[in-house]
């Protein structure tokens, strides 16, 4: 059941309860339902003041949340890297405390440090989402990823969904993993060795050096993006072969069940991580994750936006 | 997966005692075909009508309202269903967040007659929100509000045209709405907290 979400702020998958998940994903089908009306705006969040701060390149998650906040009325202003003063210099707390000081109820934060978020949220007065933080987590990116993937497969008890590519690198991995277990699915992860964490088996996934034995029979096939703007040298030998051996292909996809879909969370390499006949074909299910993503966040940002988190047990009026 | 909304009931009662029965079984009955008599003497276009339950109570409500009115004029009438959470003015006033679940309106209210329903009428805000969100979906030639039982104590300039039973109540009290349908008998009933 639907119990109270008593969390101040969302900073990673990791530390909530599978209760809380399933909230958040309840209430995004609702939310869904609002994107769907002619006139695509409620007054929920009248008067709340939103502030993303994206200090890394973003194009699908700042306008999400901007999207997300203005369908439910808050009033957004969304500052990134190049045009903040972090570029005179100024410090990542010096900048949110200023923001702070103009009384946001919430502060959506995107940084290239793992941590940013936590150590923003215990400096500040509003909640902080995180919206990606190094290669630590990408909370909201795993939830519009188990919105889409509930939908095309219902409860995710049982299921296999094969993580491929950069795990080491991807926050978006990290968060999917922490979700999909405690959603009782089955993960299975595989990459080059080199792009694959240590500690990755402690996390309750089964790894495979091979794209073949992941993607077998799953139900779910998600491609994670080949991050250039964070590999240090010879980790891969090169896009192309990276592709050869790693790549998901029109011929390989066919190893996942006849229903199996395809997943990424953007923006595609075309040609190195995935095919683009796979990318546009029917299983490609890339473009619906995206509509999730403005589902899913204006839940995050109903539960965070004010107020306390008592269970109620009043009298309905 | 998605969780269900479910009233429960068992939970909210907790500490509550009943301190008397409005209407039994054949009372609820008779208000609801009153109501339903009421509406088609009011001149309703009813070719025109569209009946809307506010949930949680109105959705049963407005289903048997709904029947009493199809069998009086013959021709089908649409039910939809809305769900004010997203319009209430009370979502951050420190209570918990509500359970929320979705607006679904059989098609577009533009130029028709919806007539609201809901169980209780107590402050009015509820139907203040429903008329918020029904504007948001279209221009209907005229809203009105139906309630199987008003309660008293309003905050608002609101009053229901069609309305079952005038329950003087204190503040203090619940007024229940049980329908087969949730709770497996037609009753109305006032609780009111134990003392101690």
């Amino acid at each position: 059941m639907n119990r109270s979400f008593r969390h101040r702020h969302l900073l990673d998958i990791e530390s909530l309860e599978r209760d809380d998940l399933l909230t958040i994903l309840g209430l995004s089908e609702k939310m869904w339902e609002v994107s769907e009306r002619a006139v695509k705006k409620v007054p929920t969040l009248r008067g709340k003041t939103i502030i993303g701060l994206f200090l890394e390149p973003s194009t699908r998650t700042r306008s999400s949340f901007e999207i997300a906040g203005k369908r439910l009325s808050a009033d957004v202003i969304n500052i990134s890297g190049n045009t903040s003063s972090t570029t005179k210099g100024e410090t990542l707390l010096d900048t949110v405390k200023n923001l702070d000081a103009m009384r946001p109820d919430v502060i959506v934060l995107r940084h290239s440090s793992s941590g940013a978020a936590h150590f923003v949220a215990q400096r500040v007065n509003c909640s902080v989402v995180n919206a990606g933080d190094g290669m630590h987590e990408h909370p909201t990116q795993a939830l519009l990823d188990c919105a889409t993937m509930i939908k095309h497969k219902g409860p995710l008890d049982g299921k296999t969904v094969a993580i491929v590519g950069d795990v080491a690198h991807s926050r978006v991995a990290r968060s999917n993993i922490h979700a999909l277990t405690k959603l009782g699915a089955k993960v299975r992860v595989a990459g080059p060795r080199t792009l694959m964490p240590i500690d990755i088996a402690a996390m309750g996934v089964d790894v495979s050096d091979r794209v073949e034995p992941a993607i077998t029979d799953a139900d779910i096939v998600m491609v994670l993006r080949l991050q250039s703007e964070r590999q240090e040298a010879g980790l891969i030998p090169n896009a192309r072969e990276y592709s050869r051996y790693f790549g998901i292909n029109p011929r390989n996809i066919e190893l996942a069940k006849p229903d199996a879909i395809v997943m990424h969370p953007g923006p595609i390499n075309r040609g190195v991580e995935l095919e683009p006949e796979v990318a546009d074909g029917p299983r490609s299910v890339i473009l619906e994750q995206v509509s999730y993503g403005v589902a899913v966040r204006m839940a995050v940002l109903y539960l965070l936006g004010g107020g306390a988190h008592d269970e109620l047990a009043s009298q309905a009026v | 997966m998605i969780p269900a909304i479910s009233p429960r009931r068992s939970k909210k009662y907790e500490g509550l005692v009943q301190t008397r029965e409005v209407l039994d079984e054949a009372g609820v009955r008779r208000v609801l075909a009153k109501m339903a008599d009421e509406i088609v003497a009011s001149r309703i276009d009813t070719s025109r009508l569209m009946i809307v339950g506010i949930r949680t109570g109105g959705v049963h409500v407005a289903e048997r309202l709904r029947a009493d009115l199809v069998s009086r004029i013959g021709d089908e009438v649409p039910l939809g269903v809305m769900d004010i959470t997203l319009y209430r003015d009370d979502v951050f006033s420190g209570l918990a967040k509500p359970v929320i679940g979705s607006t679904e309106l059989p098609g577009s209210i533009d130029g028709r007659t919806v007539i609201l329903v809901d169980d209780v009428l107590y402050t009015g805000r509820t139907t203040r929100a429903a008329l918020v969100e029904l504007m948001d979906f279209g221009r209907p030639d005229s809203v009105k509000l139906a309630t199987l039982v008003d309660r008293g104590h309003r905050e608002l300039p609101i009053q229901p045209d069609f309305v079952g039973v005038v329950v003087p109540t204190t503040r203090a009290e619940l007024v229940s709405v049980l329908l087969r349908e949730v709770d497996g008998v037609d009753q109305v009933v006032v609780r009111e907290r134990r003392a101690g």
